[in-house]
């Protein structure tokens, strides 16, 4: 029953973001802003094509490399600020801080570092991702309920089984919440850095195509990317539900 | 100030300190990063002379304007879809999605409408921050009491009335929170997209700055950029959790 309502207001909106592209499209012309009809003409012989292949792989591998480090930092350090009271409260503020700051004003450090290369890109990547998974992890550590601690205790639990069988499946809603934006954050990082600066991937394609005044291509690589983020988001936030219900 | 405080203090000096010595030793390049001392040098010179001062009232202009337009509609729209129910709860999947979309991906496109001038990058900014405030907004009249909402019954006030007077201030502490998201989410927007592709702004000369391998310039400005974000970000910060004891008083 609620999963249809929502299914029907989903595609409500689309509908309606739809009808918008469309009316935005007559006022501004079609060399400007192609309607939705024409764009998806163009998906479907550019899809196929090797170039966008060949783009959209490139802008994977590096999301992927991203998320690995996003993730794997991120955890870290949230562990670590959770479990060690002193470290959280001196950390959380500057973690905070660098949170706000719009980390593309540091792009031009990661690539003096790196050059022009992947490891550029996933490191900026990885610098958009780690933090909210950082921040959520550490507050879903401190959120645990005293109780549960002092049962591991009780039970004369080692540090790691404490971790494994009282800390994961207490935080992990939280945590897959953490994972959630930082996936979207990852997404954002390394998009931005092949828009900035790359010769391949989805986000240079899109420059590559304004440059070129082919509104058609832009349109339909920034729709690919939409309806990927889209989906994905959806998907980790049924899981989250589906964990918030079970605990 | 508390023994947190004070290490976190230490901590970030430490860190400061090292990068200074690893510059000043070569262990870092300067061709990578200079010392911190002369980015603070170049920064200070830098405003000293005047020669930015276009680009950074340009570029503090249009964050400011975003985040007041975004604060404002985003308040009246928030009120608006607060009113009916049926559009709001048809609005909740968009809601939950917008932030994972990577919005930056359509600033070309905006580009190619507009022309490359300051309205695609105000729009970004506008975009970035305004669906912040209208979710604050949501939360903050969700978050009034029914009793209040009662008391104005009792005292026989109008809508407008019941609005300024008690939902306004009821739900203030939420709309604070989400001011603070807008302002800080105008900030990126419109830094971001000075960055991708913009005719002036603090975005632009420092990516300029990177090409030409003027790197006191870039990291002049980069610190610039820092400083006046993290000095906003922490002032509206400050405010927030005032506003929030605040509302923890008012629970009890």
């Amino acid at each position: 029953m609620i999963a249809t309502k929502r299914a029907a207001d989903t595609a409500i909106i689309l509908i309606v973001l739809l009808l918008m592209w469309q009316a935005l499209h007559q006022l501004v012309g079609a060399t400007a802003l192609p309607g939705p009809v024409p764009t998806l003409a163009y998906f479907a012989k550019l899809v196929p094509s090797g170039r966008f292949a060949e783009n959209a792989w490139a802008t994977l591998v590096c999301f992927f490399y991203a998320l690995i480090l996003s993730y794997g930092i991120g955890l870290a350090i949230g562990l670590w600020m959770g479990i060690h009271r002193l470290s959280g409260a001196v950390g959380e503020p500057i973690l905070i801080s660098l949170y706000t700051l719009p980390k593309v004003t540091l792009y031009p450090v990661v690539l003096l570092i790196f050059g022009l290369s992947l490891s550029g890109r996933v490191t900026f990547g990885a610098m958009h991702g780690v933090l909210p998974v950082a921040l959520l992890t550490m507050g879903a550590i401190r959120n645990i309920p005293p109780v549960y601690l002092k049962s591991a205790r009780t039970l004369h639990l080692s540090r790691w089984q404490t971790i494994l069988t009282v800390l994961f499946p207490a935080t992990l809603p939280e945590v897959v919440a953490g994972l959630r934006i930082g996936f979207t954050l990852t997404l954002l990082g390394v998009l931005l850095a092949e828009m900035f600066a790359a010769k391949q991937g989805l986000g240079f394609l899109i420059i590559n195509a304004m440059q070129l005044l082919q509104a058609e291509e832009m349109m339909t690589v920034a729709v690919v990317l939409f309806a990927f983020a889209a989906l994905a988001n959806a998907l980790l936030l049924w899981i989250e539900h589906r964990l918030h219900r079970r605990v | 100030m508390s023994r947190v405080g004070w290490i976190r203090i230490a901590v970030l000096v430490i860190a400061i300190g090292l990068l200074e010595l690893c510059c000043r030793v070569g262990l870092i390049d300067h061709r990578v990063v200079i010392p911190p001392s002369q980015m603070a040098d170049a920064l200070i010179r830098l405003l000293i002379s005047g020669e930015a001062n276009d680009q950074i009232v340009r570029t503090f202009g249009i964050v400011v304007i975003a985040a007041l337009i975004s604060i404002v509609a985003g308040f009246a729209l928030g009120l608006v879809i607060h009113a009916l129910p049926r559009v709001r709860q048809s609005l909740d999947p968009f809601f939950a999605t917008y932030y994972a979309v990577p919005i930056f991906i359509f600033y070309p496109v905006l580009i190619v409408i507009f022309g490359l001038s300051v309205i695609p990058i105000m729009l970004m900014g506008v975009a970035t921050a305004i669906v912040a405030m209208i979710i604050a907004t949501l939360n903050g009249l969700d978050r009034v009491p029914q009793v209040l909402t009662k008391v104005a019954r009792v005292h026989r006030m109008g809508t407008i009335a019941t609005a300024l007077l008690l939902k306004l201030p009821a739900a203030a502490p939420h709309l604070f929170t989400g001011v603070k998201l807008a302002v800080s989410y105008a900030f990126i927007g419109v830094i971001a997209s000075e960055f991708i592709l913009a005719p002036a702004g603090l975005g632009r000369v420092i990516s300029d700055a990177y090409s030409d391998f003027n790197n006191r310039q870039m990291y002049a400005l980069m610190l610039l950029l820092i400083i006046v974000a993290t000095a906003v970000n922490m002032a509206l910060h400050v405010v927030d959790q005032r506003w929030a004891e605040r509302r923890g008083i008012a629970k009890l």
